[in-house]
């Protein structure tokens, strides 16, 4: 198998090899992450896409070690700066978490604490990685939140989270996220809640502050359109596993994988009209975890599966253009039609 | 012309909202507050706009749901509100709505197929012994196949519930279907299905949709118009391709403008326009124009004066705005303040 790193020239920040994770119920286990494999570039933006349930976010909690029973890591590497998070003892992670490493969720509501002042909530990361004494912890506050773009922040520390709108709460989420500066940003679903208007104003915010801080960002969407404004490379999962590994511009112009290919043949768009075309659509659904395809994940509903599909499954492979790609239509092995047109460009 | 099906007129629904301690009404929230428009048979109208516009409450006050405050709602030269609440029950055989949430708004605890019977029971359009035909067929038409009948809803994906959803409507043979973000929590490769299958529905049993959603992707691939909501109100209205064209309020232009393009090098790079701040509260809405808060167009007047709905000779027939300001934006005699 290929590494992740052999495709990038820049250097990563974080390595992901081979992470497993598992949810184990009385009946079966549920593969949520199986074998992924990624590299975020150091400054970069790396954006992981798929559907509901590909395991998304149960990657992200892996790299923070945040799975709960009944889950599990089960293998692989998180590799950070040159050292695997898997092997940290928990007072090492909890040093980590909020320091080096940041995650913002997508309900801000749940994760801010309703009974403390949002100065309160964003003092106490400066309290604990930095030591900072309680009075100079808030006037930190003060000033993240300024970073953050919230009118008078003086005003708005003292308040209480269910007085701030869903989009400031964004910001406060962030202004958190980033009060001890880390290294790594991992945002998921930041904007998913949020008005179109308002998620232009926070993905902004956050291009800019890439830009002054520097930090590298994992960006977890479901929007196709978020990850080809704000990220640099892509991963594509599908039921626990990466199937396409890009650039952005690649993947948006010659995507390889077909299940990559129907996504975004299957968004409507508002910028495009198809006149009284139908839209194309992948068939069938994603395959409940109890019966997860034995060959390639995608079998049962793509249009190009044929024999070695349904049996063996695809290794993610490194490309011509240094993209990776997990499809036989893209190996020697490949037993189905000779020449595929998997979208609008033939292989051989 | 088509006929008018539905046509709205002032229509107004405020919410009280109670407090002291007598539980006087101290203010209202003016969730829709006076507007109007017509839906023609056979057309898909989607009303759009950001997040407590007013877009579910329209809706819901059209089916009488939650009764409007003010207003008329005609169907088919009939007005709706001055039905008596048992003949309002029996109107929803012709009106029929389609939620978001395919799980909230059917019971788990039965089978599909006895969802589809309550249905066809209640509005008591095909007689019993033909019901289990019209349930296979209806299960046949939304795609889930008639063997399908008798699982429970938890034995189906989202998108699956969203089509029992359909079928549900579907099961009375109505007129009108109000769809409330009904594609909205699918993901796209499923969405992509539902939505088709809602096209070939219209064209095979001559349906009008009504359609909210916040999805301006979906809406500009399903629509004939499109109404653009702002705080209660309607700012733009027109056919679909003049709002996504040719837009004219500044609203719809930077809600337009808001929407990430899936494609990092599209072929025409639009500017975006960032609103500043949020939307305010429906509570007690700004004067005059209630966009002013936050348009870089606004000046003194907008914050005065209430602009009504109107067309400049340019603008195609059928399309209107609410902007005192839109020939000179056009013509770049009105310049943004930023
Ligand atoms: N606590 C749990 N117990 C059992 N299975 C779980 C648990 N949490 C997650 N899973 C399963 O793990 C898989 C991946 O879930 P994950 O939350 O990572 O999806 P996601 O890609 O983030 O989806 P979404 O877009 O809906 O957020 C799913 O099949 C999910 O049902
Ligand atoms: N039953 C209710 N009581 C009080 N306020 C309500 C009620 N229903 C809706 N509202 C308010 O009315 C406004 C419009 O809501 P809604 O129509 O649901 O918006 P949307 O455009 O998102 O569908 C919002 O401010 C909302 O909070
Ligand atoms: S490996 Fe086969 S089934 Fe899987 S995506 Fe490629 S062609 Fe389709
Ligand atoms: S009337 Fe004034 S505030 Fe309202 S949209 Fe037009 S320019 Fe903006
Ligand atoms: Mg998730
Ligand atoms: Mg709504």
């Amino acid at each position: 198998m290929t590494k992740a790193t052999d495709t990038l020239i820049e250097e990563p920040i974080l390595e992901i090899r081979n992470l497993q994770t598992s949810f184990f119920t009385d009946k079966f286990e549920v593969k949520a992450v199986d074998g992924v494999n990624f590299a975020v570039p150091k400054g970069k933006t790396l954006g992981i896409v798929g559907e509901s349930g590909s395991g998304k976010s149960i990657t992200s909690l892996s790299i923070l070690r945040l799975i709960q029973n009944p889950g599990k890591v089960k293998g692989g590497e998180v590799i950070f700066k040159g050292e695997n998070l898997l092997d940290k003892t928990e007072a090492q992670m909890r040093q980590i978490r909020g320091n080096e490493i940041s995650m913002i969720f997508q309900e801000p509501m749940t994760s801010l604490n309703p009974v403390y002042t949002v100065g309160q909530q964003i003092s106490e990361s400066f309290q604990i990685h930095q030591k900072m004494s309680k009075k100079e912890a808030m006037l930190r506050s003060v000033e993240m939140l300024k970073l953050v773009g919230i009118p008078s922040p003086e005003r708005r520390v003292k308040q209480y989270p269910h007085e701030l709108s869903g989009g400031m709460r964004q910001r406060v989420m962030i202004a958190m996220a980033l009060a001890c500066d880390p290294e790594l940003l991992i945002a998921d679903e930041p904007t998913t809640a949020l008005d179109v208007t308002i998620q232009a104003q926070i993905l902004e915010l956050m291009k800019d502050l890439q830009n002054r801080l520097g930090m590298s960002i994992i960006m977890i969407t479901h929007d196709l359109g978020v990850v080809a404004e704000t990220c640099d490379y892509v991963a594509v999962m599908y039921m626990g596993k990466v199937v396409e590994y890009a650039a952005v511009k690649d993947l948006f112009k010659h995507p390889k994988h077909p299940y990559t290919v129907g996504l975004l043949n299957s968004l409507p768009r508002h910028d495009i009209d198809l006149e009284d075309e139908e839209l194309q659509v992948i068939k069938g659904s994603v395959p409940s975890p109890a019966d997860m395809p034995k060959g390639c994940r995608f079998a049962p509903r793509c249009p190009f599966a044929s024999e070695i599909c349904r049996e063996r499954l695809p290794d993610l492979e490194e490309s011509e253009d240094g993209n990776q790609i997990r499809c036989w239509i893209y190996t020697d092995e490949w037993d189905g039609e000779p020449e595929v047109n998997v979208n609008g460009e033939r292989t051989s | 012309m088509a006929k008018e099906l539905l046509k709205v007129t002032d229509l107004k629904q405020y919410f009280p909202i109670k407090g002291g301690m007598l539980g006087r009404t101290i203010n209202n929230v003016k969730a829709v507050d006076g507007i109007s428009f017509t839906v023609y048979e056979g057309e898909t109208v989607s009303i759009v706009g950001e997040s407590g516009c007013g877009k579910s409450t329209t809706g819901r006050a059209i089916l009488r749901l939650d009764e409007p405050t003010s207003g008329q709602v005609e169907f088919n030269g009939e007005d709706l509100l001055s039905l008596s609440k048992r003949q309002m029950r029996a109107k929803r055989k012709d009106l029929q709505i389609i939620f978001q949430d395919p799980y909230a708004s059917i019971n788990p605890r039965q089978t599909v197929r006895q969802v589809l019977e309550e249905a066809l029971q209640i509005q008591n359009v095909v007689p019993k012994s033909e019901r289990d035909a019209k349930i296979a067929e209806l299960m046949e038409v939304v795609g889930l196949g008639a063997h399908q009948a008798d699982r429970f809803p938890h034995e189906f994906s989202g998108g699956q519930r969203q089509r029992i959803g359909i079928a549900r409507a579907l099961s009375v043979d109505p007129k009108l279907i109000i769809a409330d973000e009904a594609v909205s929590a699918l993901d796209v490769s499923i969405q992509a299905q539902v939505i088709n299958l809602m096209k070939k529905l219209q064209r095979e049993f001559g349906l009008t949709y009504l359609f909210i959603s916040h999805d301006l992707g979906v809406v500009r691939h399903i629509s004939d118009r499109v109404i653009v909501m702002y705080l209660g109100k309607i700012v733009e209205m027109g056919d679909k391709k003049s709002i996504f064209d040719n837009p004219q309020h500044p609203y719809t232009k930077a809600l337009l403008s808001a929407i990430p393009v899936p494609d990092p090098e599209p072929e025409k790079k639009q500017e975006r326009i960032i609103l500043q701040g949020d939307v305010p509260s429906p509570i007690d809405p700004p004067s005059g124009c209630r966009f002013h808060t936050r348009c870089p167009f606004a000046t003194e007047k907008c914050k005065v004066d209430v602009p009504e709905l109107r067309a400049e000779d340019y603008m195609k027939e059928g399309h209107v705005g609410a902007c005192h300001y839109m020939k000179e934006i056009e013509e770049g005699t009105h310049k943004p303040n930023y």
